[in-house]
């Protein structure tokens, strides 16, 4: 199996000690069909074990191993080594902040995530006895690609409107906020767009686009977000210009 | 052990040299200061054109000038580059779905594209080109 030399510079971060982030640069042997991730792993079995990151899955599936590779947001297990050349700069997610080394705090984005209630609420309660919510195939395409995020905040950390105005609500959060408005089975539109229609929510986005640029699951939360501006400006116009309408 | 996370701040007049996409998001906002500016010389033309036929003929004398031409030159130019950005965007913003399917977005995006050509013949019918 071919194997080549692989530079990595790290950025590390001990909050116990450190008040800055500085750079560690490691040469560590691996396989050419190898991610950033296993060289990660690999440093830290065999030369650094005070190294520190999050994975899981090795898949591209968790949606835990969120890096900064050369700059760009990247799950660490889909960025493959011979996509790199020269030394490659790991660095954690950016716009969040830094726990220790490549672990970043996602306190932020889960506490917004709850904030637009990303669950089904019925329209109407019916008893199980009356059977299932049926949806068509139609229906389900409607927000269909909504539902692949895996919450990987690459898309945050992609987001400049997010770096320099904290308070948006963000790309992922809005994204799942229109995937439950565009479900057939629910009725809580209303009460997500006391979050979504604000300042902090799509009124923050100025279609930088980079979210989706950089979604590993193809989710495309710069449309959701255009699509859920047009909705609300529609919103305000009934309830403002039209006599007697209600949004 | 407590926590002490690293907070890392966004330089705010620099952050769009950290990648091309920025840079590219940034020349797109940049075109609405040069639309501006035209939608301004439009109102002076307004105003010139109020103030009676000897001002009117100043105006469009002024617009001969060679910095005229120039400044209308760029306008021209970040104008087509604004709506073609918007028009690429429409795509995203307003999907058509027809069953279970979408239409293609370049659909989308050529439809307008081919709105923007038709209104663009007949404002120059209108304004005696042909």
């Amino acid at each position: 199996m071919k194997e080549r030399l692989v530079q990595l510079e790290v950025l590390r971060y001990n909050p116990d000690t450190d008040t800055e982030a500085h750079f560690q640069r490691y040469e560590v042997m691996c396989q050419e069909e190898w991610v950033v991730l296993d060289a990660l792993n690999k440093i830290k079995a065999d030369i650094d074990p005070t190294l520190n990151y999050r994975w899981s899955c090795h898949m591209a599936v968790c949606g835990s191993c969120g890096m900064m590779i050369n700059g760009e947001p990247k799950l660490s297990c889909h960025a493959f080594l011979r996509a790199y050349e020269g030394v490659i700069r790991v660095e954690p997610l950016a716009h969040f902040p830094v726990e220790r080394d490549l672990v970043t705090a996602p306190d932020d984005f889960m506490e917004k995530l709850k904030r637009v209630k990303p669950y089904i609420i019925p329209k109407e309660k019916k008893p199980i006895s009356e059977g299932e919510y049926k949806q068509t195939p139609a229906q389900l395409m409607k927000f269909r690609q909504y539902s692949m995020c895996i919450n990987c905040m690459l898309c945050y950390a992609a987001c400049p409107e997010y770096g320099l105005t904290p308070d948006f609500i963000g790309p992922a959060a809005l994204t799942l906020a229109h995937r439950y408005n565009q479900d057939s089975r629910d009725g809580g539109r209303k009460e997500r767009q006391e979050v979504v229609a604000t300042h902090e929510g799509v009124w923050e986005c100025t279609f930088v686009g980079a979210c989706s640029e950089v979604c590993p699951a193809h989710v495309d939360p710069a449309s959701a977000l255009q699509q859920m501006k047009i909705t609300s400006s529609i919103d305000w116009i009934v309830e403002h210009l039209i006599p007697g309408g209600k949004s | 052990m407590s926590r002490n996370p690293l907070i890392r701040e966004v330089p705010p007049t620099s952050w769009y040299f950290r990648h091309p996409r920025y840079l590219r998001y940034m020349s797109r906002e940049i075109t609405s200061i040069f639309i501006g500016a035209y939608c301004v010389l439009l109102v002076v033309g307004l105003q010139r054109l109020s103030a009676g036929p000897a001002a009117w003929e100043g105006f469009l004398a002024a617009l001969k000038s060679p910095a005229s031409v120039v400044f209308q030159f760029l306008c021209l130019v970040a104008a087509v580059y604004h709506a073609a950005t918007w028009f690429n965007a429409t795509q995203k913003a307003m999907p058509i779905q027809i069953g279970e399917d979408f239409v293609p977005g370049n659909l989308i995006s050529g439809a307008h594209y081919a709105a923007w050509a038709v209104l663009s013949v007949v404002v120059l019918f209108v304004a005696g080109v042909f």
